[in-house]
């Protein structure tokens, strides 16, 4: 079982006017086995928690800090954040011109696991994965996210979870832009990718309708740079009654 | 000799005599960016180069002869327009005529090898009514060399002809590369540009008859104190024909300097034309330099398009970023994003040795080894 320790983390990105700091004190553990909701309003800096973890370079960490089993995830690069077991689905997935996506799956594989999969077993470990989140087979020669449509995107970033199994998993927004048969392959994915109990998820979302589909265990209400209150599936739903306006005041006048 | 028409960017001066020339300064709009220092002299003077370069023609369903520079067929349609196209049939001691009959299918593959002297040649690559061609213009070795490969691709004919240069590190190459298209022809024209110390293409097509269809493609990678040039003029005189014109090129390195001239003239009869021509090159490191200038010069409204892009970028970061977010290390992420760069223009090509050629070289010069990296081979 892996443990993804969060301590007091403050981050920052450089604006025009100077570093601006959206991270201000994020304390969270996720273990193997969880599955953690974190919610919270546009802005609210939930999206750039998610990018920090995974190293992006837009963003400077400037307090606090991350472990997986230890071993100190901020003095990791990007790569190594992926190979040690991180892994980050995102909320817009980058094109990569002239790069297809079976050349990219087999090389990000044979990066993560230390060794290049056989070939036979590869091509059919690979179909299997794409036919379990219903994706044409034909994707395989496309072009990373060229011209992908929104489902098509957010279908393609749930393959790589499955494929490189990480130990734990960052969900940015997977549910938006999905419509609900969409949504429901892409939860089924993810429940798929849990199913062994040994994976923790943190799962970042604006809505609780993916809450439906993925059981959250622990649910984090985040308003400006910070969880402001924690609980079980229960605070979900108490969020999609009354939405965030409670903790939005509650926060501007902490 | 004849004087045409000044406009913009066509030539001013066809004439087979070196006489007819001038000695360019460098001030000149077509020399500005060529370093003439480093030209080898080839633009330097009239007098006859005094080496010889070997020309070695294999293939299936072609003819090939040599011919003396005579030849009613030589300089025909490729006359040339400056010093060092004038020096290159001057020098040319015989002519290479390398013809696919009417009606035939035929495929050649032309090396030329430097053997580190100062030489000229002309070939002449005729593929005649209705019949198709692959032809490969292979150049490696060292030396100066002035160039002119005169192209004439027949009614209903169609030709594939990638020019590369794969010279070693210290070559000169100047060539002058000019195709006419005859009526419903097809061309397919790629330059492939990775070696040598200066490399300066001049690829040229126009229209003898409507319904020709040419498309341009190119590739070029300089590293530290190469310099690459490219320039394409596509003369359009005749109408219902068409261009595309796609050149990509990576450049890394102190001193490494690519240019990229695209000049599309479309010339007053020449309607419902349609032409496009876009230019993309990667800044792989500081201190390297790319131009690119396209130029479109449209004397009729009466065309179905006419269009360009040029882009000068550097290593997309959030692509860098997605790639290593997936495990993947940073030096192999840049290959990837590096050989997907030039994937379209390869695919384009469709010459499965030139690519991999391509994708040697990209992977070598930009220091990644990938056995056991799950990079598909090509034959995957």
């Amino acid at each position: 079982m892996s443990t993804l320790e969060i301590k007091d983390l403050h981050a920052s990105v450089e604006t025009e006017s100077g570093p601006r700091e959206i991270l201000r004190g994020v304390t969270l553990t996720v273990r193997g086995g969880e599955t953690h909701a974190v919610m919270g309003p546009n802005g609210s800096g939930k999206s750039t928690l998610a990018y920090v973890i995974a190293g992006h370079p837009k963003y400077a960490v400037i307090g606090g800090s991350i472990t997986l089993d230890g071993e100190d995830v901020l003095d990791m690069s990007v790569d190594e954040r992926a190979r040690a077991g991180l892994f980050l689905a995102m909320q817009y997935p980058v094109e990569v011109p002239g790069v297809s996506v079976s050349n990219f799956l087999r090389t990000s594989v044979t990066a993560v696991r230390g060794e290049a999969p056989k070939l036979r077993l590869w091509v059919k470990e690979m179909k299997g994965a794409m036919e379990a989140l219903s994706i044409d087979p034909s994707f395989a020669e496309r072009n990373v996210n060229e011209g992908f449509s929104g489902g098509e995107k957010k279908r393609h970033e749930i393959l790589q979870l499955e494929l490189l199994k990480p130990k734990i998993a960052v969900l940015d927004e997977t549910d938006s832009g999905l419509d609900v048969d969409a949504l429901k392959v892409v939860a089924e994915g993810v429940n798929r990718f849990q199913a062994d109990g040994t994976t923790g998820t943190l799962l970042i979302t604006h809505y609780t309708r993916i809450l439906r589909y993925i059981h959250p265990d622990f649910v984090h209400v985040f308003v400006d740079g910070r969880i402001v209150e924690s609980g079980g599936p229960e605070l979900a739903t108490q969020l999609e009654d009354e939405g965030y306006e409670r903790f939005i005041k509650s926060a501007a006048s902490a | 000799m004849t004087t045409t028409p000044a406009t913009d960017h066509a030539p001013r001066i066809s004439a087979r005599s070196v006489l007819d020339h001038c000695v360019p300064t460098g001030r000149e709009e077509e020399w500005r960016f060529a370093p003439l220092d480093r030209l080898a002299g080839l633009h330097a003077s009239g007098e006859l180069l005094p080496g010889t370069i070997d020309i070695l023609v294999s293939g299936d369903g072609v003819d090939s002869q040599e011919v003396p520079p005579s030849d009613p067929r030589v300089a025909s349609t490729l006359v040339p327009s400056d010093i060092v196209s004038a020096r290159a049939l001057a020098s040319a001691r015989q002519a290479h005529l390398v013809r696919i009959p009417r009606e035939t299918v035929g495929s050649a593959r032309i090396e030329i090898v430097g053997r580190g002297e100062q030489a000229g040649c002309h070939l002449v690559i005729e593929v005649a009514p209705f019949s198709s061609a692959t032809v490969i213009l292979d150049h490696s070795g060292s030396g100066a060399l002035a160039e002119n490969v005169e192209i004439r691709v027949g009614d209903s004919a169609s030709l594939t002809l990638v020019s590369v240069q794969g010279w070693d590190r210290d070559a000169v190459h100047v060539g002058r590369h000019d195709a006419v298209l005859g009526r419903d022809a097809r061309l397919v024209m790629g330059h492939v540009t990775l070696g040598g110390d200066v490399v300066r293409i001049s690829p040229t097509v126009s229209y003898a008859q409507p319904g020709g269809d040419a498309e341009l493609l190119g590739l070029f990678f300089a590293e530290s104190g190469q310099f690459q040039e490219h320039r394409v003029f596509v003369d359009h005189a005749i109408p219902n024909c068409r261009s595309s014109v796609l050149y990509k090129g990576a450049v890394q390195g102190s001193g490494a300097h690519t240019v990229w001239i695209g000049d599309v003239l479309v010339r007053s009869g020449a309607t419902g034309i349609d032409t496009y021509e876009v230019n993309r090159n990667l800044l792989l490191t500081d201190g390297a330099r790319a131009d690119s200038v396209p130029n479109l010069e449209l004397e009729t409204g009466e065309i179905v398009g006419a269009g360009h892009a040029s882009a000068i970028g550097r290593f997309d970061d959030e692509q860098l970023f997605y790639l290593r977010a997936r495990g993947i290390p940073e030096d192999l992420a840049r290959v990837l994003v590096v050989r997907g760069f030039f994937a379209d223009v390869l695919m384009r090509l469709g010459v499965p040795d030139v690519a991999s050629t391509v994708m040697a070289t990209v992977d070598s010069r930009l220091g990644v080894d990938l056995s056991g990296s799950g990079i598909e081979e090509d034959d995957d």
